[in-house]
């Protein structure tokens, strides 16, 4: 399908790859023509990620073909990707900072400066510099990484990718994955600039978050959902609100989310902020979280949504306004001021902060509250096991015994076991941070129930999550932020549930 | 044009401080010592201190390049005795016929890097830790030297080879010449080949190479064996220093040498540091060990206090602002 009769220079033909229980790609078609950038939006889960993966030669796909310059090609590894001129520039930046920019840029491609069997630093230097040059910064090659800031190193990062130009024959199409995320706005200014002069050397897909960035920079926007390419529009026809939409748009399944189980929340406040500020990142913010409540928080990046969620785990504590916890102020310093006053955490790098892998579920569980079992100094293995027992039928952790390793437990059941160590601990507020992140359907659906579980019993949650349509179908209360403050508030009792759109309509 | 918002921020003066602290401890170390026991700064000790360094600074050129990569070599002792007792059966000795003179360097320099090789390999192929694999080599290298002299000592014969660590070239005695060119190509190796380059890559973040044509594994059996070339030189200056080869020659070098590349200021997390930081720290080490004999410092407290030494040398290069898990 090449577009005006021209060869585009990538293509994806009905690409398809599944996961263990996830169909992450379904039949997913798209083509970027020479010297275009095209955007590519989704909210998590989407496909983005695995879609860039096959693109880069990390994942194998497992239906449909991949073309450069009209052949197919085969990418078994990133360097054989880049061999074919699929070049990436990394979200997490993939630069050493202990060498210098010039030795990171011809890291593995020393061969031509080799004098002997010697590096001559000086011809390397020399061929950095152009290649600096085409980004058109002015940055010393032979300074250590390390001294340059964050901006600098993405654009010494797409400097790199730039060799590629020289080592290929055809198109060069370069992937920058979310790349404004951690840029002030005159460097965001700066990196546009540079990738709208580079098109007569590149194409590039541009992924982001940001989708008024996505319809600044590019001249096509693709929009996946669920694994598939649900639209494809010139940005010119394109809005926010149009793409936003067409993200996230789709109904919402009541039994799903498990509705008929939602009670309404109990009277008393157990937290409540007002004013609440955290300078740069949220201002002003006011709201009452009742036991037994779920208190959605909806808002794109940089709403300030996500930074809100983590002072009430007491990881950013506020700069301004007071919090109150069970009716006492609190400041909410620590995490462990947090876990004293009975709100737990659960982040959304499960493996990473939630659980011990290695550790059985039994240790797990009572790992946030040790000396409720523990007798004389001396752990009681016959009540640890007791509690642990109860847990697992509360909150129907699936494990064969309460001695398997929580490693080899499904994501879901991670995420139970998460909760009951903290609802064991004493918590009773309980924030969830993208609590379904990385999950399959399944697994989402234990969440869920595990939701109302905790809730029916008095805990409240302050949910942050990947979707409107989770969001909504979880909360019993909404607040929407927008630029650091809250926009709007709507109520989301079964029966009465705002639409995604009004949601949106708030959001952007 | 824009560019000019994207600058570079000035490097801080403690910054550029932090890479000199070794040459400054050094300099103090010294200051010190001399002002106590001012025999120390005479000619004769200076060129004692430079004599006693030439076997610590082969074996730490060699530990260098291991623990800018983030591992660590403890097979120091068993190659050095291997390298020993191998020298002195194969120049003009008492237990053999053999008499090769100085062909025997490259044999020795040869068994060095095998037993080199082989670390890498096993660390790598069979992804065992390096500290664990080198251990284990090195008691296999002071085995197979006990086997091979039966427990017994060899003394060596050859008086023109053991010139080699005793002669003297300009008052300097000729240990210290190989010493010194031994660093002379340590520091080529580190600074102008490409495993010197990916070393340091290697130290510098292994995960983020996946991505890169840099072949890691190539990378470390090849640091391996350089580092065993290193140890084969310094058994072979210590044959030739004390004239004869026997298993237990290695003794106590293990310590020293770690000891002085990690006080040089080369970080144990890899990609920091190099050939020159090792030679200022084992001027700090061997001298701070003559200074403390001149000012009449028990033995026992002699070795407490190298103790203290790597702990605060290593106290005070971690950087702690980022410091994550520490196992």
């Amino acid at each position: 399908m090449s577009a005006g009769g021209r060869t585009a220079a990538l293509e994806l033909v009905g690409v398809d790859k599944r996961f263990p229980g996830v169909h992450a790609l379904k039949n997913v078609s798209l083509e970027v023509r020479p010297g275009e950038v095209v955007g590519l939006i989704g909210e998590n889960g989407a496909g983005k990620s695995t879609l860039m993966k096959i693109l880069s030669g990390v994942y194998q796909p497992d239906g449909g073909e991949i073309r450069h310059d009209g052949r197919k090609v085969v990418l078994r590894s990133p360097i054989d990707a880049a061999a074919t001129g699929i070049g990436m520039v990394h979200q997490e930046q993939s630069l050493l900072t202990n060498l210098t920019v010039a030795e990171n840029i011809w890291l593995g491609k020393e061969k031509p400066f080799l004098k002997g069997r010697l590096i001559d630093h000086k011809a390397m230097a020399a061929a950095a510099r152009r290649q600096l040059e085409k980004v058109q910064i002015d940055i010393d090659p032979t300074v250590v990484t390390e001294k340059l800031s964050f901006a600098q190193r993405q654009m010494v990062e797409l400097a790199k990718v730039l060799t590629l130009e020289e080592e290929i024959e055809g198109h060069l199409v370069i992937m920058l994955d979310e790349p404004t995320s951690v840029l002030e706005q005159a460097e965001i200014d700066i990196l546009f600039a540079r990738v709208r002069a580079l098109r007569d050397r590149a194409s590039f897909v541009f992924v982001s978050h940001r989708l008024d960035e996505i319809l600044d920079l590019s001249d096509r926007v693709y929009v996946m959902k669920d694994g598939a390419v649900v639209a494809e529009m010139p940005s010119a026809d394109a809005d926010t609100e149009k793409l936003h939409s067409l993200m996230v748009g789709r109904s919402r399944n009541a039994e799903y989310y498990k509705e008929n189980r939602q009670k309404p929340y109990r009277p008393e406040v157990v937290m409540a902020a007002s004013g609440l500020t955290l300078a740069g990142a949220y201002e002003g913010v006011d709201f009452e979280l009742h036991a037994g409540e779920v208190l959605g928080i909806a808002g794109v990046i940089g709403s300030g949504r996500e930074e809100l969620a983590r002072t009430l785990g007491g990881l950013a504590p506020a700069t301004g306004g007071t919090l109150t916890v069970f009716g006492r102020p609190a400041r909410l310093a620590t995490p462990g001021e947090a876990v004293s006053l009975g709100i737990g955490y659960v982040p959304r790098e499960r493996r990473v902060e939630g659980i011990v892998g290695f550790l059985p579920v039994v240790a797990n569980i009572t790992l946030g509250n040790l000396r409720a079992v523990t007798r004389g100094g001396l752990i009681d293995h016959a009540k640890e096991r007791t509690t642990a027992e109860t847990w697992v039928k509360r909150l129907a952790i699936k494990t064969p015994t309460i001695r398997t390793l929580v490693m080899n437990l499904s994501g879901g059941n991670q995420q139970k076991v998460v909760l009951a160590k903290w609802i064991n601990a004493g918590a009773k507020i309980i924030v969830l941070d993208h609590p379904t992140r990385g999950l399959d359907v399944g697994a989402k659906e234990e969440v869920y129930e595990l939701v109302r579980s905790i809730t029916a019993e008095g805990v409240a949650v302050i949910l942050t999550s990947d979707t409107l349509e989770e969001t909504i179908g979880l909360s019993h209360r909404i607040i929407v932020m927008k630029d650091k403050r809250v926009t709007e508030r709507f109520e989301a009792m079964p029966g009465g549930k705002p639409d995604q759109l009004d949601l949106i309509r708030h959001m952007v | 044009m824009a560019a000019s918002a994207i600058r570079l921020p000035p490097a801080s003066r403690i910054e550029r401080l932090r890479a000199f602290t070794p040459v400054i401890v050094l300099v103090v170390v010294f200051a010190v010592i001399g002002a106590i026991a001012p025999a120390f700064l005479s000619i004769d000790n200076l060129v004692r201190i430079m004599n006693a360094s030439a076997i610590p600074l082969c074996l730490a050129l060699g530990a260098t390049f291991i623990i800018l990569m983030g591992s660590i070599d403890l097979s120091v002792e068993g190659v050095v005795a291997m390298g020993a007792v191998l020298t002195a059966l194969l120049v003009q000795n008492g237990a053999n016929a053999n008499d090769l003179g100085f062909l025997a360097i490259p044999l020795v320099l040869l068994m060095g890097a095998a037993f080199g090789f082989v670390n890498g390999v096993v660390h790598v192929k069979l992804q065992i830790p390096s500290f664990m694999v080198t251990l284990g080599m090195s008691f296999i290298a002071i085995g197979i030297a006990t086997v091979m002299l039966a427990g017994e000592r060899v003394r060596i014969t050859d008086t023109t080879f053991r010139e080699l660590a005793l002669g003297r070239v300009l008052g300097i005695p000729m240990g210290v010449w190989v010493a010194l060119a031994a660093t002379l190509v340590a520091y080529v190796i580190q600074t102008r080949t490409r495993l010197g380059r990916w070393i340091f890559a290697v130290g510098g973040g292994e995960d983020i190479l996946r991505l890169t044509s840099v072949p890691v594994g190539r990378v470390r059996i090849l640091a391996f064996t350089l580092a065993g070339v290193f140890y084969g030189l310094g058994g072979i200056l210590s044959a030739a220093q004390l004239g004869q080869g026997h298993a237990l020659m290695g003794q106590g070098r293990l310590f020293t040498t770690i000891t002085a590349v990690v006080v040089g200021g080369t970080s144990l997390m890899g990609g920091q540091g190099g050939v020159q930081n090792t030679l200022v720290g084992v001027l700090i080490v061997v001298g701070l060990a003559n200074g403390m004999v001149l000012m009449g410092v028990p033995p026992y407290v002699q070795t407490g206090v190298q103790g203290v030494l790597i702990i605060a040398a290593v106290a005070l290069a971690v950087d702690r602002s980022r410091a994550r898990i520490i196992k």
